[in-house]
């Protein structure tokens, strides 16, 4: 059941960040990426429930919204875990072995990727290419990235990036 | 005398601890009363030996490296702050000979001064070549490119000096500038590294780009990936503002040029021009089609350049040292310099500016060091995950457009990844057909279904199940992939996948590629 209540403070709370996003930009064309990575930013997610209202601030219809919401790799309508831990899969991280990076996470963690683990404590991604390749396998945990991670090193890595309730 | 040092605050540098190492230098440094102004930096692009760190010994700068924060105690019983003798040290950084062997030409800054500074980049010759090009006309700056031979960095090298001569003769009261900063393909960091380490440069030749066709507003789209290049762009044009370099006066001149960053949200096809101009407008990154091209009409409809980060940051040095003294270096049809990065299993990875002209083999053994696994190398991936594979029967070839093109291969953005004997060549095929299933936009059949069904064939030839008919079908469907899809993701896709069945069979099961009917 959805809950009026929360759905208002939360479509309240996005129209806020969405028009203080709007400020920061010198042509508000276009402001539709950077209001929604404010708002992900601040809320964890993009909930489904507050597209209604930034699409009516920047008068676009909802589907326009949500397209661009569901497009985009980065932007998710459920919460994710308090970290995020993105081993990457792309060609250079897997010519030393990201498969077996890749493994030993979702081992430690208990989930697969797009999992979030059960205490809300991690969400395991994948992603192609973190710029570190020179530096292969690459994770990134919390914001961080780690290079020449090995299957054995990952559990730790992740341990240390774990982020309080 | 207080001791300069000096410790990278590239993302890679970081990813391997620069950040712990520094605060220990601060720590020891205090604990011994010991003066020490620790200075950040970009990286020098020599990623093994990353934290490296170096110190001001007398006119040259003595390198440690790789430098652990548990190594620091020793690095200063060792003396290092005045070049002393230890395990890690590397003698003077600019004698390595990966450093010493290269041409540092764009990269001139990158390592050395703190991306920060604005002074540090006026005392290296910064904003010389926008001084130059404030007292030209739109024309003289487009043909000064022009003569330059300057080629797009970004992936498919087209002519700089045409496109911008083309948004300068599009009729508008109002152009853009862009840096396509998307910089998704794996293998590449060289934008990355300019941002992060000398992003006054790209700044500039954006403002010499919009001094060309009266371009008064800029955008560079840049990836969420890069959280570092991020901050230190945005502190660097709020300081470029501060000193007028940005805004309604660049310097006096009456000319006018803003500046933004944007971020894409983690989509490959983002880093496609037309697609980032939709993302840029707050849209899908859905492809348009083509003509009428950016230049002509770009952002929101207007004429737009739209260049990689490499190639707007190439303009400052041409405006500066004359556009023969670009041309001089390279070979043929490709001039100047590429910041060629080598990684995968190789073991000295990193980044190597040299001419057009060294071969595959030099980067990979001369430069890389053969795998770092200490096996044969079997196949190298140049140009991204469009990019072909490359067997070692061809790294003699040089690495130039043309010669590249010559064995149905492509330079791209100058990312070369190695992989060893240890490889599946049929898995990276599935990779990349996978990839692009993922990553495709969906604006096309060939490509939107295409990629699928790429992966289910691949994956039956993998199970041998009716592998020669299935081996016919892949050739077919790479062709229509080829010739079919609207955008590169599609159209190129078929180079990874082409390239592994023709030069590695064996590991397709299939026995006459000939026979395949393969589009090239
Ligand atoms: C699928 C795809 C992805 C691309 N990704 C990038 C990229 O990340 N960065 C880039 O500069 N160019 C990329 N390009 C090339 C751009 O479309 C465009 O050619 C380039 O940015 C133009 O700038 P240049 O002339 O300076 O190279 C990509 C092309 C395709 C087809
Ligand atoms: S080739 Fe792929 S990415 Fe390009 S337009 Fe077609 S569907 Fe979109
Ligand atoms: S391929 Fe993994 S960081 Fe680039």
């Amino acid at each position: 059941m959805p809950d009026p209540d929360t759905d208002a403070t939360r479509s309240a709370l996005a129209l806020k960040l969405a028009d203080a996003t709007l400020e920061t930009l010198r042509d508000p064309r276009g402001a539709l990426l950077p209001i929604l990575h404010a708002i992900q930013e601040e809320m964890g997610c993009i909930p489904e429930s507050v597209i209604p209202a930034v699409a009516e601030r920047l008068n676009l219809t909802r589907a326009e919204v949500y397209g661009v919401v569901t497009f985009y790799a980065d932007f998710r309508t459920e919460p994710l875990g308090r970290s995020v831990v993105h081993v990457c899969l792309a060609e250079s991280c897997q010519a030393l072995g990201s498969a077996a990076v890749a493994d030993a996470a979702k081992a430690h963690l208990g989930v697969d990727f797009e999992g979030t683990t059960a205490d809300g404590a991690f969400t395991l991604r994948k992603v192609y290419c973190l710029g570190n390749c020179a530096l292969s396998p690459s994770v990134m945990i919390g914001g961080d990235v780690h290079g020449r991670v090995s299957p054995g090193a990952v559990g730790e890595l992740i341990e240390a990036g774990r982020a309080g309730p | 005398m207080t001791a300069r040092v000096f410790v990278p605050r590239d993302s890679g540098a970081l990813a391997m601890g620069a950040e712990s190492v520094a605060a220990a230098i601060r720590d020891e440094a205090g604990r011994r009363g010991e003066p020490v102004d620790v200075v950040r930096t970009g990286s020098r692009g020599m990623y093994w030996l990353e934290p490296l760190v170096e110190v001001d010994a007398g006119g040259s700068r003595a390198a440690y490296g790789p430098v652990a924060a548990s190594d620091v105690a020793s690095l200063f019983d060792a003396g290092f702050l005045a070049g002393g003798a230890h395990a890690l040290g590397h003698g003077p950084v600019e004698a390595i000979p990966y450093f010493a062997n290269q041409e540092r030409v764009t990269f001139a800054r990158v390592g050395i001064v703190d991306p920060w500074s604005l002074d540090d980049y006026l005392d290296t010759g910064g904003f010389k070549g926008l001084a130059n090009a404030l007292s030209m006309g739109g024309a003289e700056i487009v043909d000064t490119v022009t003569e330059s031979g300057l080629r797009g960095r970004g992936g498919a090298a087209f002519p700089t000096g045409i496109k911008w001569k083309t948004a300068l003769d599009a009729p508008s009261d109002v152009k853009y500038v862009v840096a396509n900063a998307d910089e998704g393909d794996s293998g590449t960091f060289s934008d990355r590294m300019v941002m992060e380490g000398d992003p006054f440069m790209l700044i500039e030749g954006m403002i010499i780009a919009g001094l060309a066709i009266d371009a008064r507003e800029g955008y560079i789209y840049l990836r969420s990936e890069y959280p570092h290049a991020h901050e230190t762009l945005r502190r660097a044009i709020a300081t470029a503002y501060d000193h007028a370099y940005l805004g309604d006066d660049i310097l006096g001149s009456g000319r006018a040029f803003h500046l933004d960053v944007r971020l894409g949200a983690g989509a490959y096809i983002c880093g496609e021009e037309t697609a980032l101009l939709e993302s840029l407008e707050g849209k899908r990154g859905m492809i348009r089609p083509r003509p009428p091209l950016p230049a002509v009409s770009g952002l929101w409809g207007r004429p737009t350049i739209l260049n990689n980060v490499i190639t707007l940051a190439s303009a400052p040095l041409i405006f500066e040292k004359g556009a023969a003294y670009y041309k001089d270096y390279g070979m043929g049809r490709s001039r100047g310099t590429l910041p060629f990065q080598v990684s995968g299993n190789i073991r000295r990875g990193g980044l190597v500016e040299k001419a057009f002209g060294l071969t595959l083999g030099d980067l990979l053994y001369d430069f890389g060091g053969g795998s770092r696994t200490g096996r044969p190398i079997r196949a190298v991936q140049v140009g991204g995950p469009l990019g072909a594979y490359i067997p070692e029967s061809q790294f003699d070839t040089p690495l130039d457009y043309e010669a590249f093109s010559g064995i149905r291969a492509m330079l791209g953005h100058g990312g070369a990844v190695a992989f060893d004997d240890t490889v599946d060549m049929a898995a990276m095929a599935r990779f990349a057909m996978d990839f692009c299933a993922e990553e495709s936009c969906g604006k096309c059949t060939p490509c939107r279904i295409g990629s699928t069904r790429g992966v289910e064939v691949i994956d039956r030839i993998r199970a041998d199940a009716d592998r020669s008919g299935n081996l016919r079908l892949l050739g077919d469907l790479t062709d229509l992939m080829l010739y079919g899809s609207l955008c590169g993701l599609g159209g190129l896709i078929p180079y990874p996948v082409v390239s592994a069945l023709k030069h590695f069979p064996e590991d397709f099961g299939a026995e006459d590629v000939k026979e395949l009917n393969l589009p090239f």
